[in-house]
């Protein structure tokens, strides 16, 4: 059902990885991703996955745990080897009627899956590690310079986290507002396209209206408990670098350079 | 001076239709007032629809009387730089308990109002962990919200405001969405702030069974004040309860019955055992 | 018409390390007629229960029987019984969504696939049945008063003509007034059409007044199955499953207690006014 859907699904556990500043955790992963198409080069991806696969076992998130995140992301995956493999112009290995698939398209198809893999398993150990909380705190530091040229930086993160409070009790309301609809003889399977848009009336109106007086409920809670925006506001849980931080930045680092002289030594 | 003082409060608003022409005015609160003495726990009762919601939102400066004044500790509600010290002094709980949660975990929710106020990071820690505790609710504070009950959630709730340290807590209908067991966990929650910590605490409700601790109960009716002293006094005046569409506890309503027939009973009888003590002195037992 | 719940087990989370069975052999019957009460504290499995009776949630094992055929056999017409057993959530204003009540208490018999006319028919005739005043049908819902919104929910299942009607605690939220009302109107719904009416509830004292038998869950099973004055004549193992018996039910059995002479078994106000005033009449008699 609709409440087996987790977002930004946490796995509790006590590591290294896991008690890292949430900062440390946004940087790195945005580095690691960038460095994934800086490169062009195949033994980078040696080293990229060498990497990943380190700090996944210092995550202490079980591997098979890992690799469920890809499921959701199975079909993109598939689609872009597809598309890469069948659209690449070069040298031909197979032909038949219009399909063509040639030595680059292979290549290319190769690269764009282990960097997809990459990519998905390298954001997924940050979500897996960081608390939703933690990560928006994280957004909102990291993003603060951005204040200077009037992004609602504290607005932003105020939105995500409440978003991320609200979403479980959302899909709860869905599952009930189907049932009672069901119950009151609706059908959500049968009929065309069409028909079945239509039939989703009967839940988006409720659901809207029922998301709409909760956000009303809950602006007024917050007023009703001296929320004024950002200013002057002190935090609960300020976020504070230690040691391991920036162990961990220095680390990247390393492995940032690695990648620029395995890349480097091939191109240059 | 008491501590809130309601001074001829009329609230209109203006009812419009599709096209936002002016249907008509609806007065919600009538010429209402009432003055509330520090550590006084009031209720105030009324059906849906009576205007005692709408009124209990003055007190927190959520709504502006369009007549009259709210004064809440020496601060008209009126002022606009008080806005944050009025909403500080008299914090409120409300009506649904998933509405009213903000944050992802519990200790976090009751770290917010203190966060607002700007109250230093130690501080917020401690004032979370005392608040949390003054409602039972401490070991729960790593939880997300969602997997507590709903009496929980609202002892939170009331957690959430306690640690703002105010004067005085308006809860409008803090029960109405619960069931029988968490009613009775927030009530009791309640009648603990207000006498250990001395809290005022103003209750809406219409339940008649959770009026029978305060200290005072109004009445409202169509915006006004109906009926206003103790439970005792309230609850004899069982007819006229129920022609303001509410009704009183079983126990209430049987004393009354079995006087109206003759049996020498006293008036507005509240509790279990009064009745059972008055019913063993007319049986001699 | 008769609905028998046979060995229902339904489980949440199965396949996880967090199984919660919520329904554990649940076996009952539900015949034509009658008033049940389903009570239990909250989490003891009366809201799946419920969603059972018309096959919205399907058991892990067990079935209902539905005038003699079983509801989950696959060519079973589940619509048509949801038609037959009409279930009226906790909250059911919540989901409205018509642009008229008129449109909204058409959805139901709609959905059943009948003619327009007929229809209509069934929609101003649930409008009425719910005691509403015909010139709200053209009203939008959302102007509706909070008691009123209820009753186009309520009667939005009653169009479909329902031979069991199931209520998920109808009178949450409302004042004491309104909650009167609302259960007056079900009780009339079926003394004069003889429908079946499950009322799950929280109030103890309702259920004593209006209900002619009581279910009681507790941690997905059945503990009794009784009349009210049975059921809570144990109200000390009532209240160790967080549930109570009513009021007056103490009282009587306080005054018992001290020695008065009453029947301890009333559950309603009438019955312990009336054992009150009896004893009251006979200690006036021997002229203490």
């Amino acid at each position: 059902m609709l409440r087996d859907i987790t977002i930004g699904q946490y796995y509790a556990a006590d590591s290294v990885i896991h008690r890292l500043d949430p900062r440390t955790k946004l940087l790195a992963t945005l580095a690691y991703l960038v460095s994934l198409f800086l490169f062009d080069f195949p033994g980078v991806y040696v080293l990229a996955a060498f990497f990943l696969a380190l700090v996944v076992i210092l995550s202490k998130v079980p591997f098979g745990y890992m690799v469920k995140g890809l499921k959701p992301v199975l079909f993109l995956l598939l689609f872009t080897v597809l598309m890469n493999m069948l659209f690449t112009k070069g040298e031909v290995l197979w032909s038949y009627w219009k399909i063509t698939i040639t030595k680059e398209g292979v290549m290319q198809a190769f690269y764009m899956a282990v960097r997809l893999i990459l990519l998905i398993l390298g954001s997924n150990v940050m979500t897996l590690t960081t608390t939703p909380t933690r990560l928006t705190n994280a957004i909102e530091a990291v993003m603060r310079p951005l204040k200077v040229i009037r992004v609602p930086v504290h607005e932003i993160a105020m939105m995500m986290s409440i978003a991320l409070r609200f979403i479980p009790i959302l899909l709860d309301e869905t599952d009930k507002i189907m049932k009672a609809q069901q119950a009151r003889g609706a059908d959500f399977e049968s009929g065309n396209f069409i028909q079945r848009a239509r039939s989703m009336v009967p839940i988006l109106v409720p659901l809207f209206i029922s998301a709409f007086r909760r956000a009303n409920d809950l602006a007024m809670a917050m007023e009703a408990r001296c929320y004024h925006g950002g200013r002057g506001r002190t935090q609960m849980k300020p976020l504070r670098y230690a040691l391991r931080d920036w162990l961990a930045y220095a680390v990247v680092l390393l492995y940032l350079a690695g990648m620029a002289v395995i890349g480097r030594r091939i191109f240059w | 001076m008491g501590i809130i003082n309601i001074n001829k409060v009329t609230y209109e608003y203006i009812r419009r239709d599709e096209e936002n022409n002016v249907e008509g005015i609806t007065t919600a609160v009538d010429g209402v007032s009432l003055a509330v003495e520090p550590g006084e726990f009031i209720a105030i009762l009324g059906h849906n629809g009576s205007g005692k919601s709408t009124l209990a939102k003055h007190i927190n400066a959520i709504l502006y009387p369009s007549e009259g004044s709210v004064v809440v500790d020496g601060m008209d509600t009126r002022e606009d730089e008080k806005l944050l010290e009025i909403r500080q002094t008299a914090g409120m709980v409300f009506q649904n308990p998933d509405n009213q949660i903000i944050g992802q975990v519990v200790e976090e929710d009751v770290g917010f109002g203190p966060e607002n106020m700007g109250v230093p990071t130690k501080e917020i820690w401690e004032r979370v962990e005392e608040s949390l505790k003054a409602v039972g609710m401490y070991e729960y504070r790593a939880f997300s919200p969602n997997k507590l009950s709903g009496g929980r959630k609202q002892r939170v709730s009331i957690a959430s405001v306690i640690a703002m340290h105010p004067k005085c807590i308006i809860l409008d209908e803090p029960t109405a969405m619960l069931d029988p067991q968490g009613r009775h966990e927030v009530i009791r929650a309640i009648r603990a702030l207000n006498d250990v910590e001395k809290i005022t605490m103003i209750l809406i409700t219409h339940y008649m069974e959770e009026v029978i601790y305060a200290d005072r109960v109004f009445v409202m009716d169509r915006g006004k004040v109906a009926m206003s002293g103790t439970p005792k006094e309230i609850f004899s005046r069982v007819s006229e309860l129920k022609e303001l569409r509410l009704g009183v506890p079983q126990v209430t309503e049987l004393a009354y019955e079995l006087k109206r027939a003759g049996v020498p009973l006293p008036d507005g009888i509240l509790s279990r055992k009064e009745l059972t003590e008055a019913l063993c002195r007319v049986f001699g037992k | 018409m008769k609905l028998i719940a046979d060995h229902l087990v339904y489980e949440y989370n199965r396949g996880t390390n967090q199984v919660v069975r919520a329904l554990d052999d649940v076996s009952f019957v539900i015949h034509s007629g009658e008033l049940l009460g389903l009570i239990g504290h909250t989490g003891s499995g009366k809201s799946t229960l419920v969603q059972h009776l018309n096959a919205l949630l399907k058991p892990d094992s067990g079935s209902i029987y539905y005038d003699g055929a079983d509801v989950f056999e696959k060519t079973y017409d589940r619509k048509t019984l949801r038609a037959r057993v009409g279930l009226v959530f906790q909250y059911p204003e919540h989901q409205l969504f018509e642009e008229t009540v008129f449109q909204e208490v058409c959805f139901g018999p709609h959905n059943m696939g009948l003619a327009q006319e007929q229809v209509d028919e069934l929609a101003y005739e649930a409008i009425r049945r719910v005691g509403l005043p015909e010139e709200i049908a053209d009203q939008s819902p959302f102007d509706l008063s909070g008691g009123q919104k209820r009753r186009v929910a309520i009667a939005s299942v009653l169009a479909m003509k329902p031979e069991i009607l199931v209520l998920d605690e109808p009178t949450a939220g409302l004042d004491p007034r309104g909650r009167d009302e609302l259960l007056s109107m079900i009780v009339e719904l079926r003394r004069k059409e003889g429908i079946s009416v499950v009322l799950v509830s929280h109030s103890m004292e309702d259920v004593a007044e209006y209900v002619d038998r009581i279910i009681v869950m507790d941690k997905g099973r059945i503990r009794y199955d009784d009349t009210p004055k049975a059921v809570f004549a144990q109200y000390r193992a009532l209240e160790e499953m967080g549930l109570a018996a009513p009021q007056v039910t103490y009282i009587l059995q306080d005054l018992k207690a001290a020695g008065i002479d009453v029947n301890a078994e009333g559950t309603t106000l009438r019955e312990a006014k009336e054992t009150i005033l009896a004893a009251y009449a006979r200690l006036r008699g021997s002229g203490k």
